[in-house]
């Protein structure tokens, strides 16, 4: 009787778990305007990297990297490398140990889930452009 | 009632309660409620090695700043980054800079421009103030739009597609389910959408009445 009533509570445990993890919702949200560029990385061996909008919005205005630094305003559609980084363009224009981390720290800006495509992420309502 | 009774059945009911969790049963149902209970109350901002795209393996995922540490304390809102930013830029919530060299001239406008919508939704008020305070005029002009009102021909099906107002409104800035924060201006003796023939009135309805 009492190997049964524990048969039972495993039973009942195991279907706890498999219904949570159902209802569970997957976590694939990211946060709204979260940028995935791997246009490069992944050729070259690194992770690809994730630019979140939101942190830098809070410090920079969108015209400081869309007008003063060059970067068009569409996914994908710069080509960025790390050498122009290392010279002082695009990121590295405040990745250079003074305003930001310098490029060193391969791995906080190559930090994206690997095979991610280039593109914008995450979404509140909608998923970016050309998608709603 | 009496108060050894009551403290009696207030014992008995905790010691119930303490053998429940010392059975794995109940113990693993209590943690497993909590983590649901959790992760619905943190449904807004998701740990960057929760958000799907972070690499949960990189060390970035320990170091970087979380969403939620950033942008609780701001005004909210309850599309995009749940931030309301031109409200949080305006009362001084945050401070981001304006340039970074020198010799950059920032550059503002305050116009308003008023664009008469086709189709019977509320004309769309453009106003220049909240856009030039994050952006610069060529980032829109003579790209996007003409600098002359009334030259660029604005469709929302373009702007549904990524294009004019859509390269920022569905992407980085506040998103196209926002319809009124635009269409503001309301047209007056019209109360229904008056829907122009040509154009298929399913994507007038509501989500979920509309083509599959």
């Amino acid at each position: 009787m009492k190997s049964l009533c524990n048969l039972l509570r495993k039973i009942g445990a195991l279907s706890l778990v498999s219904f949570c993890l159902a209802t569970v919702p997957a976590t694939t949200q990211a946060e709204y305007a979260d940028i995935v560029i791997n246009r490069q990385a992944e050729k070259n061996g690194m992770r690809p990297v994730v630019f979140p909008h939101w942190f830098h919005r809070i410090r920079f205005r969108c015209k400081v990297c869309h007008a003063e630094l060059g970067f068009k305003m569409r996914a994908g559609s710069n080509t960025i490398t790390m050498t122009d980084i290392i010279e002082g363009k695009f990121c590295g224009a405040c990745h250079n140990n003074d305003i930001a981390w310098s490029p060193e720290n391969c791995d906080l800006c190559h930090s994206g889930k690997p095979g991610l495509p280039t593109g914008v992420f995450g979404g509140h309502e909608t998923s970016g452009p050309g998608r709603w | 009632m009496p108060v050894s009774t009551f403290r009696a059945e207030f014992l008995e009911t905790f010691s119930g309660l303490a053998r429940g969790v010392a059975s794995p049963g109940l113990a693993l149902f209590l943690l497993l409620s909590l983590l649901l209970v959790r992760s619905s109350w943190a449904g807004e901002w998701l740990p960057l090695a929760n958000d799907g795209i972070h690499d949960p393996r990189s060390r970035a995922v320990k170091i970087l700043q979380q969403p939620r540490e950033a942008l609780q304390g701001l005004t909210p809102d309850h599309a995009g980054n749940q931030v309301r930013w031109v409200q949080v830029l305006d009362k001084g919530e945050i401070r981001p800079r304006e340039k970074l060299f020198p010799q950059t001239v920032v550059q503002k406008l305050d116009l308003d421009v008023i664009l008469d919508a086709k189709g019977g939704m509320p004309a769309v008020r453009f106003p220049h103030r909240p856009h030039t305070e994050w952006l610069d005029c060529v980032n829109c002009h003579d790209g996007l739009f003409a600098k002359s009102a009334g030259q660029s021909k604005i469709s929302m099906f373009k702007i549904l597609q990524g294009e004019q107002c859509g390269v920022c409104h569905g992407a980085v800035a506040f998103p196209l389910t926002e319809c009124a924060r635009c269409h503001s201006i309301p047209r007056p003796g019209t109360s229904k959408p008056v829907i122009p023939s040509g154009i298929d009135p399913r994507i007038h309805q509501a989500v979920g009445q509309g083509q599959k």
